[in-house]
This record gives structure tokens, sequence and C-alpha cells, in this order.
């Protein structure tokens, strides 16, 4: 079944990394949430949508040697847990490295990249990957 | 008068050497280097295209200024590989940038000069009064067919003019020359482009070149030693060298907008990377001559003037053009051709 119905929803939070920011406890939530699991119903009506800048840091990472078949070509590549300035946790690839230079703590900053298609045919999926600040 | 209000470059950091290219194909490399005058070139990953290279060319273009960017009216991008023959690139770069959806956009297609062809009509717009702003990018992936020379050349970048009124960078004048000249073509569906060989040479890029050189120089009465720097579309290191030469450009003008000897011919942002390259460096009073080739054939000629607004540029929050260059990261030609496609995959 086609995903582009989905991925139209999310391609803005995906191409810009906007989540949505409770003004009640003042909590940045990556992907958005509809309301804060924290100040429920609180919270209806005070969603606001928020661009985060990009900037994170590695928090942990792991080296895919046997990766699926649309990252065949990229392996070994690696997948982070990233720290976002802002404050959400968020998993992502980190591209343009050899895994040797990654580290925890590694300072890195959002990139869009391609993340798969469906086929030579079907929709390019675009959205955010993550490189290695200089 | 329209004017240069922020740019941006992008250059993908996978690059392959002259040698490694040439010892595939039982090439002498030291002759590519002094005949094409090309030693490296750039590739794209395999997660980039031209809408990813054109998504970070605009955003370094918008991080240099303070402009609201509400106030961008139009973005045109111009390439000959978009990834999508039909479904615009553009449209996905409203959203990717976070763009009002009160914008003009569309797609250019002229072979290498589709990007300047998209900052004219920007300009002429702007001119108008249609929009305060508009984004001009011009970006690649090309390909060459392995074994072809232009296997040595065909490579990827990008760069984004954000044009308006008060820009550090005034246009004087722009103009084009046009002919139909079968000088390099590709046919829709077909994977590589096909090129008329030395035909590519005197009766395209050197007609239009120069003829589109000598008509700005007439129109604004000018010299070639009235202009700082010259840049001119850059399909290898040699063409751009010698058609300086014949103009009368010496090298001191020409060396900071040539980048193809390290880079390659990034194709729609040819030209215009190397403009970038230049707005890097310029100042106040800096008058700059681009001229732009696209195949098919056609030239788009800009004469600009830097004013005193450089001084508040902030080039600062994005990599410059060199900066970008001189971070590679060396691959060897067996994975150049996965990175490229060129190898047939299960699946694919």
């Amino acid at each position: 079944m086609s995903e582009v119905p989905r991925f139209w929803r999310e391609s803005r939070h995906r191409y810009r990394l906007v989540g949505t920011r409770c003004t009640n406890c003042d909590t940045l939530y990556f992907p958005p949430r509809v309301i804060c699991p924290t100040c429920r119903r609180e919270s209806v009506g005070k969603m606001k949508e928020e661009e985060m800048s990009g900037a994170g840091e590695i928090y942990s990472f792991t080296v895919v040697h046997d990766g699926l078949e649309q990252f065949k070509m990229q392996i070994p590549y690696v997948m982070a847990l990233v720290k976002m300035k802002e404050g959400p946790f968020l998993t992502a690839q980190i591209v343009d490295c050899s895994p040797e230079e990654v580290k925890i703590g590694t300072k890195v900053t959002a990139t869009l990249r391609k993340v798969r298609s469906e086929g030579k045919a079907g929709i390019i999926q675009y959205g955010y990957k993550f490189t290695i600040c200089p | 008068m329209s004017s240069i209000v922020s740019y941006g470059s992008y250059i993908p950091r996978f690059r392959i050497r002259t040698e490694e290219i040439a010892k595939e194909w039982g090439e002498n490399p030291e002759n590519i280097k002094s005949g094409l005058f090309i030693h490296s070139k750039s590739v794209p990953g395999p997660d980039e295209d031209v809408l990813t290279i054109s998504a970070e060319a605009a955003k370094n273009a918008l991080r240099r200024t303070d402009l609201d960017k509400s106030k961008i009216g139009a973005i045109y991008v111009g390439s000959e590989s978009h990834p999508y023959a039909v479904k615009p690139t553009s449209s996905i770069l409203v959203e990717a940038l976070g763009l009002t959806y009160d914008i003009h956009s569309a797609d250019y297609e002229f072979a290498c000069k589709a990007g300047t062809a998209a900052m004219q009509n920007v300009m002429a717009m702007v001119d108008s009064g249609q929009i305060e702003n508009g984004m001009a990018i011009g970006a690649d992936t090309s390909q060459g067919a392995p074994g072809d020379a232009l296997e040595y050349s065909a490579s990827a970048g990008g760069t984004a003019i954000l044009i308006g009124k008060n820009g550090f960078a005034d246009f004087n004048a722009t103009l084009s020359f046009t002919t139909d000249t079968p000088d390099f073509w590709r046919r829709e569906g077909e994977k590589y482009p096909s090129h008329g060989g030395r035909f590519t040479g005197e009766p395209a890029y050197f007609k239009h070149v120069l003829t589109g050189a000598k008509k700005m120089m007439d129109k604004m009465g000018t010299k070639p030693e009235d202009y700082d720097y010259a840049i001119f579309h850059q399909p290898n290191g040699k063409f751009p060298t010698r058609a300086a030469k014949m103009l009368g450009f010496n090298d001191e003008q020409v060396k900071d907008g040539l980048l193809t000897p390290y880079i390659g011919n990034t194709y729609s942002s040819s030209m215009i990377i190397g403009l970038s390259a230049v707005l890097d460096k310029a100042e106040s009073g800096d008058r700059i001559l681009g001229v732009a080739f696209g195949s098919g054939a056609g030239s788009d000629v800009f004469d600009m003037t830097v004013n005193d607004r450089v001084k508040s540029l902030k080039r600062e929050r994005a990599k410059g053009v060199m900066e970008q260059v001189n971070n590679p990261i060396w691959i060897d030609y067996a994975t150049y051709v996965k990175y490229r496609g060129k190898i047939i995959m299960r699946g694919a």
C-alpha cells in the first residue's frame, strides 16, 4: 500500500524538524504530539508548532553492518540517538563520515537527504539525517 | 535595480580523482589533467540529489541574511537532473525551506544555464515590482557514460542566489544570446547524455560565451580591465581559461571563480558556484562579469558591482565555497559507480 498520504502529512516535520511545544509546561516534543502527555487536558489548544535549529549531539549510536535492502549501498552506516539542542531525542542516520569518526558527544547538524523511495516509479521520501560538525 | 541579497552553495563531500577514473579505462591521467585541466570531481552521496543539494545551498543563502522568509515571492530551480520527470523540485523546496505558500515556483531547464535563466526571471520580477525578493537555484547531479570523456567532469553541486532590492551586489545589466546548436543533448528516458565531441568547442561553447561577453562589454562600454573578476561557464578547466584569454582577461581576474579543476562541472551551478566563490571574498566597488553557457545552445551574461552593503553581509554564518572544496572524502572508482547507480542492483 502506498505511503504517500502518511508521508505527505509528515513532510514538514521530516523536512524541517518541526515539533510541537506545550505552552502549558514549555516542553518541546518531536515527533509532534496533539496533546502533552504530562499536562493532558490542560494542553488542549496550547500545543504550538516549532521548528528546531538542527543542532544536536550524539547521545548514543550503533554501526549497522546488515542493513535494510534500501540501505545496502551505505553499509556500514551509523544510526544514532541524537539529543537536540532544544531537548527532544530523535533517531537518525549519521552520514558523510566513517563509523570511526562518530563518538558519544559528537556535535552534529541536520541535513535534508533522501531516506527511501517506493521503487523507481514511486514517491521519493526526503527527511532529516545528520552530519558531523567540523 | 535588482541586486544579490544573499547567496549560498553546497558541494557534496565525496570526490574522485582523475587517476581513479583513468586507470579503469586505460587512459593516461596526465593527458586528461593537462588536456581537460581537471584533477578531481565531486560525487553526490547515495542519498543526495538535486532537491537535497538545492535545499542545502538555499539554507546557506538564508543563513547569511536576516530577511523575513515570508518576503520571498518566487523560487525557481534550474537543473538537468531533477529527481522527478513530473513533480517540481521547487514545490518540495517551498516546504523544506519553510517558505510562504503564496509563492511563484517552477523548475527550469536549459542544459547548464537553467540556473541563470532562473536568475534572469527573478530579476525581471523584482525589477517590475511583482515580487520583493526571489530565489534562483542552479543545481545538478549530472552523469557521464562510463568510459566517456564526460565521466571525468560531470559532477554535483548547487548554488542559490537570493535576489531583491537593496542587496550587496547590484546587477548593472544582463543579456542572453541563443541559437539552435546541437552540441550536447539527452533524449527523454536516456540515462546518459550524448555530445558532439569537438563540435562542443568552437560552434557551441566559444561562439556563445565570447559573443555574449562581447555584447555585454559593448552594451556597457566596458573593457576586460574594468572588471575585477570574470567567471565563465566551466565544463572543464581548459575552455574557460582559453575563453578568458581570447577576450583579454588575465589569470588574476579568473582564478577565484575557476573551480572545475577541483570539483568538476556542476552543470547548472557551474558559473554561479564560481560567482559564489568570488562573492565569498569580493569587496565594495568590485565589478564582476559572469557568463553562463548552456548547450543547445545559449549564454546568459551578467554585469555586477558590489556595493557598500557587503560590509554588513554575514558571510561567516555559512560555509564558503573553498571551505567546502577543501573538505573532501576521497572515494575509489568502485564506490563511485555504486553511488552513481552505474551497477545493476537486485530489485533495481
